[in-house]
């Protein structure tokens, strides 16, 4: 029984020593998120409150927009866009210095909105259709 | 109950076997995530031909695995003695075809990342909706009707779980065909005929797939059926396919009748190239014709592998025929201008061409890996040797002498 | 225009600020007229922020096939633009087509039409009534959509989609416009430009095709017994494509 004892404190204090050593190391590997604010004090709510519940804002919001079709709420995501990209690339995206990317990367969350969303603030797509979407009536691939 | 030990032979054939599923379903499942991460751009099917290869072998699956469960059925339901020893083995190949169907359909998704979504917000207007009540509940009856035969003290209660798990099987079946059937737009679907056309092409398909799962069952085990199991479950299996057959002259006879169908009975039967060749050749010839001389045969039937050939020959056939079926069915253009020739930069009157591309196959076949690998271990675990015994035969009235 | 709004009715207390708003709209963005007397552009209903869409308009549109030029893409370019369906793709028969030009030719006499086709927004729409999710959605006001946020890719409803109108995205997007979400593994479709219209505008096809002089796209309110587009088709005989399947088109062709 002391043995069973003994080996338990053991295993404990081991396992707690590699926590806290891997904690510190982990402190000093992955450098905090430089967020750069372009236009601080403009957000729609306090900076705690859009930390904790950026997503059900936009969520609630894309609802809204999407399905019932209610335009100009505040906490659309172009507006976070239009706001929040970046002053050199114009983006929210596409380094770790950018609005979005930065937080997201550091805490390791996907961003999903992307795959489709536009992140550059104020675009617009030139070009028409390809040849593809031409008149090739008839023509075969 | 004392339990056999494996062999060393049989060890290594174990693993053999599960590395060699274990590797195929690996390759499917990479093919997928290559699928997902460029996009259905590395694959043949296109926005006229959008259902592919991985379609034809998912709902395959589907379908088969809610036949297989046929074989318990028959025992628990209808009291048939000889198929009650095949029922466990029945009822675990079918939660494992449903599984592995599913694998393929839900990897192929666009999204198949959000693959929960489809848990999360069911449409109940939708078929697809449907499928996601019936497939979790198919999976919980077949597991509780396994539960009834295994244990025991559960035993008073197979009968109920048999029959529970007979019914839904039915139901889910019927909303595989009607995924199709409630489609008003194209030609080749829209018909109620498709809900009992794939009740009767599960029952022949999953009763193939459990004849060969027997069979290598009991090859590794250097065990023979007896003949007259082996003659009552040839002739189900004939009667199985003669249904099917049935069942696919009364869907094109409607479509013959009627004149505006005749132009995509023409393309299915005649001129649309691979379909025509698939479904003569695959489906009536190879698929139906040859496996009924097979197994009708006086002399034939009786031969070492006949069945087992008539079984996969089964199979053959009805991959086939879901291949003319679901891509057939959309190569065909829709017809929205009646009595007009249409052209139009996006292939509207124009027949859809689909060749399936490396990673589709590798998915699709990474399916039946998958499949594959849980019976090898799924049989080695649960040892669900389907064993008949003499006395049982005789008094199931099989024996006559 | 101004018949237009003289006669809407005032529906609630959002009525009064609607109708401003609307003034303000067609003062500012020069939405009138390039000649006295024509009508560019017919204004719709502008909706103030934080209003949904409403039941009590159906959208919809009239394609006046005789006015159609067969190799006129006029209306696919803008589509095109507009919407930022720009992709280059390694197959043309994967790549997204919202709008499309058809050219048809009656099997026995040989008379020729043309005429573009996109999502009809039918009353009952096939694909809302399959898609699994609810991702395929059908807006108040009648505009059929695709919320790509639950759309998980299955295709289901371009297999019930009568009229071909429904893409899937091969690839992955980088070049969308900011007001047209659109991505890899997602089905899509014509909008009838949703995002236009709720800021009263036209959708680009229609707007493109009257600019250029083709008068052949009129867009409007088909429950608004005022609105141009529901006395046209009170006055002419419109065809609903595939009407045999009763699905209540929002888009008409008169002239087939």
């Amino acid at each position: 029984m002391p043995s069973t004892f003994r080996l338990a404190v053991a295993v404990f204090s081991a396992v707690a020593a590699l926590v806290s050593s891997g904690a510190v190391a982990g402190e000093s590997r992955v450098p905090k998120p430089a967020i750069t604010i372009e236009n601080p004090g403009k957000c729609v709510a306090p900076v705690d409150e859009m930390r904790r519940n950026h997503m059900d804002m936009l969520k609630h919001t894309r609802d809204k927009t999407m399905r019932d079709g209610v335009r100009g709420m505040k906490t659309s995501l172009n507006g976070c866009i239009e706001c929040h990209a970046s002053k050199k690339t114009g983006s929210v995206l596409g380094s770790n210095e950018n609005f979005c990317q930065s937080c997201h990367a550091y805490a390791a969350v996907k961003l999903d909105c992307w795959d489709c969303h536009q992140p550059k603030a104020g675009y617009k797509a030139t070009g028409t259709a390809p040849a593809g979407h031409a008149s090739t009536a008839g023509a075969k691939p | 109950m004392k339990i056999e030990q494996y062999t060393p032979a049989e060890e290594r054939l174990f693993y053999v076997l599960l590395a060699l599923g274990g590797l195929v379903s690996a390759i499917g499942l990479a093919a997928a995530y290559y699928m997902e991460h460029f996009g259905h751009a590395v694959t043949g099917m296109t926005n006229q031909v959008f259902w592919g290869l991985p379609h034809v072998f998912g709902i395959f699956l589907i379908v088969a695995a809610s036949g297989v469960l046929n074989v318990a059925s028959i025992g628990s339901v209808f009291g048939k003695k000889v198929y009650k020893p095949r029922a466990p083995l029945s009822g675990l190949l079918a939660i494992i075809m449903l599984a592995a169907g599913l694998a393929i359909i839900m990897l192929d998704l666009g999204r198949a990342d959000r693959v929960l979504i489809a848990a999360t917000h069911v449409n109940l207007t939708s078929v697809f909706g449907w499928n996601m009540i019936l497939y979790p509940v198919f999976f919980g009856l077949v597991g509780l009707y396994l539960w009834t035969l295994m244990d025991r003290r559960m035993n008073a209660y197979y009968k109920a779980a048999g029959f529970s798990a007979f019914i839904w099987r039915l139901v889910m079946t019927t909303g595989t065909g009607s995924i199709f059937g409630f489609v008003v737009a194209r030609q080749a679907y829209q018909s109620a005929i498709l809900a009992p056309m794939f009740i009767i092409m599960s029952f022949a398909w999953g009763l193939a797939v459990f004849l060969l799962v027997q069979r290598s069952m009991y090859s590794w085990n250097n065990m023979v059926l007896h003949p007259a199991v082996r003659q009552r479950l040839k002739n189900l299996l004939g009667t199985f396919i003669a249904a099917v057959l049935y069942f696919v002259i009364v869907y094109h006879l409607t479509n013959l009748y009627y004149a505006k169908q005749v132009a995509f009975e023409h393309f299915i039967l005649v001129s649309g190239g691979i379909y025509p060749v698939l479904f003569w050749g695959g489906y009536v010839l190879l698929g139906t014709l040859l496996p009924l001389f097979l197994l009708y045969h006086p002399a034939i039937w009786k031969k070492s592998g006949a069945v087992s050939v008539a079984a996969a020959l089964t199979i053959v056939g009805g991959l086939c025929q879901l291949y003319v079926f679901i891509i057939g069915g959309q190569a065909f253009p829709l017809e929205m201008f009646p009595g007009m020739e249409v052209t139009s930069s996006f292939f509207d009157g124009a027949i859809g061409t689909y060749v399936p591309s490396l990673p589709e196959i590798l998915l699709s076949v990474g399916g039946l890996g998958i499949g594959f690998t849980l019976t090898v271990v799924g049989v080695r675990v649960l040892r669900f040797l389907p064993q008949d015994d003499l006395a049982m035969l005789t008094d199931a009235g099989y024996l006559h002498d | 225009m101004s018949e237009r709004n003289q006669t809407e009715q005032d529906s609630g207390n959002g009525g009064a600020s609607r109708r401003n708003f609307i003034g303000a709209v067609a003062a500012a963005g020069g939405l009138a007229a390039i000649a006295p007397g024509i009508h560019l552009v017919q204004v719709s209903q502008a909706r103030p922020a934080g209003e949904g869409a409403s039941k009590a308009v159906r959208w919809g549109m009239l394609i006046d096939t005789t006015k159609c030029a067969s190799g006129c893409n006029d209306c696919v370019k803008a589509c095109a633009t507009e919407n930022g369906i720009n992709e280059t793709v390694k197959d043309a028969r994967q790549g997204s087509q919202w709008i499309r030009k058809i050219d048809i030719k009656e099997v026995k006499t040989g008379t020729t039409h043309s005429l573009p086709m996109m999502c009809q927004h039918c009353a009952n729409p096939p694909c809302v009534d399959v898609c699994p999710t609810g991702a395929s959605m059908k807006r108040a006001d009648g505009i059929v959509l695709v919320d790509r946020h639950i759309c998980i890719g299955c295709r289901y409803c371009m297999l019930a989609c009568p009229y071909k109108a429904r893409s899937f995205v091969h690839q992955a997007l980088t070049e969308q416009n900011p007001e047209v979400p659109r991505g890899q593994g997602c089905v899509e479709s014509c909008t009838f430009c949703v995002h236009r219209i709720d800021k009263g505008q036209q959708p680009a096809c229609v707007e493109t095709c009257t600019q250029a002089g083709h008068n052949a796209m009129l867009f409007g309110d088909l429950n608004d017994p005022n609105s141009e587009i529901a006395r046209r088709v009170a006055q002419v005989t419109t065809t609903q494509v595939r009407a045999d399947l009763k699905l209540d088109l929002g888009v008409r062709y008169q002239g087939i």
